[in-house]
């Protein structure tokens, strides 16, 4: 039996990152929980690999798991009392949100199996073409020029009515690119404001913490 | 079902990215602490993620589709460059909430005073 082993290693990576994103779900230690979702994004960053997004898969082990995941393990220890208080939800809520998620994942999982063209194995031969790198081509993109999509005219299985559409609207990023480049800093500007030391409220809990 | 001898395809991609998303919701629903619920939301981002980038994948495109290309991908840039920018803002939130009310659980910010 030969192993197809980009299959193999899928399966690897997807059932680690779905059995630590239902470990984040499941965990009540919220410093736990912040590990387990770094493994757990760092298992997506593997399956973009997989599916041949090489410059995604480390853009998203930078700025993912090396940014918005220290932050979020800074914004833990920050506010964490010692000990460290764990804040139990009441059963019946977790059967409420088990039973929404639930039906939720029953409509997804229906809709994936749906299409007869999604569950095919890909283009026979796929595996043995070479990985095309994609970060030229995504920064070219951005900019307007779709070198992914120069050969629009020589494909056999596209009508004249979609080329001429296609070609249409072969349009690149840029605006959305400055758009989410000058929000970043101002969001980032806002949020360093939001978060300034002020006079600390030294009052004891309000109330005590229903249990 | 899925053997290991079988090549993947697209499918197998949108299951995943649907039980990150759904983990994600419940995490959101179910969670007491602040930053429980905002790890519930990076997981919806990165279940969203993953179907983006598997739509827009070579690797697993059928033979007679043509799929979104590149844009799949730089759709999913964007989502992530959003992504920090909202888990930036929201842990601000989450400190200014701890700063007034020496707790970060949520169940206990049920007055609109600040």
């Amino acid at each position: 039996m030969d192993i197809n082993w980009h299959s193999f290693f899928f399966l690897l990576v997807a059932l680690l990152t779905c059995a630590f994103a239902l470990a984040v779900v499941i965990s009540s230690n919220i410093v736990r929980m912040a590990f387990y979702l770094v493994l757990s994004l760092g298992g997506v960053a593997g399956l973009f690999f997989l599916a041949g997004a090489d410059f995604l898969g480390g853009l998203q082990l930078l700025v993912y798991v090396g940014g918005t995941l220290v932050l979020l393990a800074f914004g833990v220890m920050l506010t964490a009392r010692a000990p460290l208080v764990s804040m139990k939800t009441a059963p019946g809520q977790w059967v409420l949100a088990a039973v929404v998620g639930g039906c939720l994942l029953a409509v997804l999982l229906q809709v994936a199996w749906s299409v007869g063209q999604w569950a095919g194995p890909g283009r026979p031969g796929v595996l043995e073409e070479e990985a095309k790198p994609t970060a030229a081509p995504l920064g070219l993109g951005l900019v307007g020029v779709r070198v992914d999509q120069l050969d629009v005219d020589r494909r056999a299985d596209l009508t004249e009515k979609e080329k001429k559409a296609r070609e249409a609207g072969m349009s690149g990023y840029l605006v959305a690119f400055e758009v989410i480049s000058v929000h970043l800093v101002v969001v980032l500007i806002g949020a360093a404001y939001l978060a300034r030391a002020k006079r600390r409220v030294d009052a004891p809990l309000a109330r005590p913490p229903q249990t | 079902m899925f053997l290991l001898t079988e090549p993947v395809g697209l499918m197998h991609y949108l299951v995943v990215g649907a039980f990150l998303f759904v983990c994600g919701i419940v995490c959101m629903a179910a969670k007491r602490n602040a930053i429980g619920v905002l790890m519930g939301i990076e997981l919806v981002l990165n279940g969203a993620n993953l179907n983006f980038v598997a739509f827009g994948s070579w690797v697993l495109r059928d033979e007679g589709t043509a799929g979104i290309g590149l844009d799949g991908q730089l759709l999913a840039l964007f989502v992530i460059v959003l992504a920090a920018a909202e888990a930036a803002v929201a842990l601000a939130i989450a400190l200014n909430y701890y700063h007034t009310h020496s707790t970060v659980d949520v169940d206990q910010g049920d007055e609109l005073k600040g």
